[in-house]
C-alpha cells in the first residue's frame, strides 16, 4: 500500500516535470491538475498535496517559476525554464569518469556520499557514452576518504552554504565548562583529519576557530540564509593553520637512551656514546612544549632518562609518579 | 525503501543517461544507479507509464527493455540532467580538489601528465557545468599532510603502477623499534588525512596499513607483487581500526585535563563521570601503545583493567624513576 503510494506520488511529481519543462506558457494550478493523474478531486486536499508537492520539486534544485498564468487576471502559474533546469553540456574524456568514480567514493557520511554520487550520476547522464565507463580501470592513484561522524558537521555545512549565523555550546580543551558562542562561519576546514569551522565570533568581535568535536549539543541557525559576508580575501586554511601553528623546536633536551631502545630518540637526535654508561648513549634532540614533550618521553619508561633542563626532567618524574598510583 | 523525491531524482538522472547512449547494459545500468535489475525494470515501467491527460492525451516517454538492453526512443523534455544542486556540486568539488593533492603526492616532480591532469579537467568542467551551485565549495576545504618530502609517495605510486613488490622499513611507535618487511602494493589510501600504503604484508600474511610518515625507506624490488586472491581490501568507512570483539577490553579513567583523549581514540565506549572525569572503554590486539598511552598522561590516566595491564603500566613507571634516585 504504502509502495503504491509512493509510486504514484514519483509518477505524479514527474509528469509536472515533464509537463512544466514542455510549456512555454505559465499553467496554472488547475491546468496542472488537469493534465496530470493523481490528484484528488477534493478542493482542499488538491491544493494541501500541490503545495508539497512544488515544496518537493524545489527541495529537489527544480527550478519551479512562478508568473501570471494569463494577462488578464491575476491566476498565478507555474512552469520550468530548460535553460535553467538543463545541466550545460559536458563530455568526460575517459580518463576523467574514471576520476570521477574514485571522487564520488571520497565522502564516506551518507548524506554527502549521497550527493556527490548522485552529482556524478548526473554528470556521466550528461556525458554520454563517449565517457568510456567501465572501461577503464581506475589509476592506481592515492584514494582519499572523508570522514564527518561529528554531528555538529551537517548543521555547519548548511550554515556555510547558505551563509547563515549560528550558535552552539563549545567545551575549549582543558575546561570544564560549555560556552556558548554566535559565530558567523566562513568556512569549514579538514586538517590533519579533524574538522574546524572559521568564522566571525560576535562575542570576541574577532575571527575564530572551533574544533568540531568540541562542539557539544545541537548548532542552531542564529540568522537568515545569506547574512553572512565573507570578507574578501579570506583564506579560511589559513585561519586554521594559524590557529593550529607550527611548532618551533626551541628547546634541548640533553637524554640518556638505553643504546639498543629509543629507535625515534636515536633516529632524530644528535647521538653520542655515553663513556661513563656503558650501553647508553646520550642524545641531545630538540622540541617545543616542555608538557607535551615531557608527556611523550615518559613513554620510553626506563629506557630514557631525562638529564636537563630540569624543568623537562622534573615534568616527566611528576608523570611517572602519576602513573605509579 | 527509498523516498518518492529520491526516486525522482534517480529517474531524472537515469532517463538522459540512457537516452544519450541510445542502447545500454540493463545490468551495467542498474550496477552504474546501485540498484538491482528489478528496481530499475520498476523505473523503467514508471517512467514509461507517465501520461499527460491535458491538452490531448500522451506518453511523453518511450522506451524499451528486452534481451537485457534498454533503450529510449523519446524522452521529451527530460532527455537532459538536472543541474547540480548546490550539495552536489560542492561535495564532488570538495573531493576532487582533495584527490588533486592527494595525487600532487604521488607525482614526480618532472612529471606534468598522470591522474593529476584528469583531475585539473574535471574539476574545470564540474566549475564550469556548476555555476554558482559550486561557489560554496570553496568555503570547505581539505588539507592533507604531506606525508614526506622524500619522495616515498611517488615511489609507492610508481610501485603499484609496476605491480612490485616493495621492501620497508617501517618504524612501529608503539614498541619503539623499526621492522623489516616485504609488502606488497594495494593501494595508496588517505584516511582522516594521513595517507597509507595498504599493502599484503609477506611478514604477517595479512592486509596491512602502513602510515607513509612512520615509513623509514622503501626499496621497489625487482620482483613483482604478489596479492593473494584472499587479500581483501579494507573496509576503511568506519576509520581504519578496527577492532575485533576477541581482543582484550581495555578500560581507562581520565581526568579533566585528558578527557579529550577519548576524542581521539576508538573507543568502544566513552561514559562521563561527576566532576568532569571519563571513562573509555576500547578493544586492542595490541597493549603497548595503551601503556604509552598511560604513562605519557601520568595521573591524568589511569588503567582501571585489565590488571596485567596496569601492573605493567606500575612496574613501568617504578622502574624508570628508579634511575632518578
Amino acid at each position: 500500500m504504502e509502495v503504491a503510494l509512493s509510486k504514484r506520488r514519483t509518477e505524479r511529481l514527474l509528469s509536472i516535470v515533464v509537463l512544466l519543462l514542455s510549456s512555454r506558457r505559465y499553467l496554472t494550478a488547475e491546468q496542472i491538475r488537469a493534465a496530470v493523474s493523481g490528484y484528488p478531486e477534493e478542493q482542499e486536499s488538491f491544493k494541501r498535496m500541490f503545495e508539497r508537492d512544488k515544496e518537493e520539486l524545489r527541495d529537489l534544485g527544480i527550478p519551479l517559476e512562478t508568473g501570471r498564468a494569463n494577462q488578464f487576471d491575476d491566476d498565478l502559474g507555474y512552469r520550468i525554464s530548460r535553460q535553467d533546469y538543463e545541466l550545460p553540456e559536458i563530455h568526460l574524456e575517459p580518463d576523467e569518469a574514471a576520476v570521477l568514480g574514485i571522487a564520488s567514493r571520497v565522502w564516506q557520511s551518507a548524506e554527502l556520499a549521497g550527493a556527490a554520487t548522485g552529482a556524478a550520476l548526473k554528470l556521466r547522464a550528461a556525458s554520454g557514452e563517449a565517457d568510456g565507463e567501465g572501461r577503464v580501470t581506475p589509476p592506481p592513484g592515492i584514494q582519499p576518504r572523508l570522514t564527518t561522524q561529528e554531528p555538529a558537521f551537517g548543521p555547519l555545512w548548511e550554515a556555510v552554504r547558505d551563509r547563515r549565523p549560528v550558535t552552539f555550546d563549545h567545551l575549549a580543551i582543558g575546561r570544564s565548562e560549555v560556552k556558548k558562542r554566535t559565530l558567523e562561519p566562513w568556512g569549514v576546514v579538514n586538517r590533519r583529519g579533524r574538522w574546524y569551522v572559521a568564522g566571525y565570533d560576535r562575542a570576541r568581535d574577532a575571527p575564530r576557530v572551533f574544533r568540531l568535536n568540541r562542539i557539544t549539543g545541537p548548532v542552531k541557525f542564529a540568522g537568515p540564509p545569506g547574512s553572512v559576508k565573507v570578507p574578501d580575501g579570506t583564506d579560511v586554511r589559513e585561519l586554521v593553520k594559524d590557529w593550529d601553528r607550527p611548532l618551533t623546536r626551541d628547546h634541548t633536551a640533553t637524554l640518556r637512551v638505553r643504546a639498543d631502545a629509543g629507535f625515534a630518540l636515536h633516529r632524530w637526535g644528535r647521538v653520542t656514546e655515553d663513556a661513563a654508561n656503558p650501553g647508553w648513549d646520550l642524545v641531545a634532540i630538540d622540541y617545543s612544549d616542555p608538557e607535551w614533550y615531557a608527556g611523550y618521553l615518559a613513554e620510553f619508561g626506563p629506557d630514557v632518562v631525562v638529564l636537563g633542563p630540569p624543568e623537562l626532567r622534573e615534568a616527566v618524574i611528576r608523570r611517572l609518579k602519576g602513573a605509579l598510583t | 525503501m527509498v523516498t518518492s523525491a529520491e526516486r525522482l531524482r534517480r529517474l531524472l538522472a537515469l532517463v538522459p543517461y540512457v537516452a544519450a547512449r541510445r542502447v545500454v547494459g540493463l545490468a551495467e545500468t542498474a550496477a552504474t544507479f546501485g540498484m538491482t535489475e528489478r528496481e530499475l525494470i520498476d523505473d523503467l515501467n514508471l517512467a514509461w507509464c507517465v501520461e499527460l491527460r491535458a491538452p490531448e492525451p500522451y506518453c511523453p516517454i518511450d522506451l524499451s527493455y528486452e534481451d537485457g538492453e534498454i533503450s529510449i526512443s523519446q524522452a521529451e523534455s527530460i532527455a537532459r540532467p538536472l543541474r547540480l544542486a548546490a550539495d552536489e556540486a560542492s561535495a564532488l568539488l570538495v573531493a576532487l580538489r582533495m584527490l588533486a593533492e592527494a595525487a600532487s603526492f604521488g607525482q614526480h616532480s618532472n612529471s606534468d601528465h598522470g591522474d593529476g591532469d584528469a583531475v585539473a579537467r574535471l574539476i574545470a568542467k564540474i566549475e564550469d557545468a556548476a555555476g554558482a551551485a559550486g561557489a560554496a565549495s570553496s568555503q570547505v576545504s581539505v588539507q592533507i599532510d604531506r606525508p614526506d618530502a622524500r619522495g616515498l609517495a611517488a615511489a609507492l605510486s610508481g610501485a603499484l603502477s609496476a605491480r612490485r613488490r616493495v621492501h620497508l622499513r617501517y618504524y612501529v611507535p608503539s614498541r619503539d623499534e623499526a621492522t623489516e618487511r616485504d609488502v606488497d602494493p594495494m593501494r595508496l589510501l588517505v584516511v582522516e588525512g594521513r595517507t597509507y600504503l595498504e599493502g599484503w604484508c609477506r611478514r604477517a600474511e595479512g592486509v596491512r596499513h602502513f602510515r607513509l610518515d612512520r615509513v623509514l625507506s622503501v626499496d621497489v624490488l625487482d620482483v613483482p607483487a604478489e596479492v593473494p586472491e584472499t587479500a581483501e581490501p579494507a573496509d576503511v568507512d568506519g576509520g581504519l581500526f578496527t577492532a575485533s570483539p576477541s581482543d582484550v577490553l581495555v578500560e581507562i579513567e581520565l581526568s579533566p585535563a585528558a578527557r579529550y583523549v577519548a576524542e581521539d581514540c576508538p573507543c568502544e565506549f566513552v561514559t562521563d563521570l561527576p566532576d568532569g572525569r571519563r571513562r573509555m572503554g576500547l578493544r586492542t590486539p595490541d597493549t603497548a601503545w595503551l601503556r604509552r598511552l598511560v604513562l605519557r598522561h601520568g595521573e591524568d590516566a589511569r588503567v582501571v583493567s585489565p590488571a596485567g595491564l596496569a601492573d605493567e603500566v606500575r612496574e613501568t613507571a617504578a622502574a624508570a624513576l628508579a634511575q632518578y634516585e
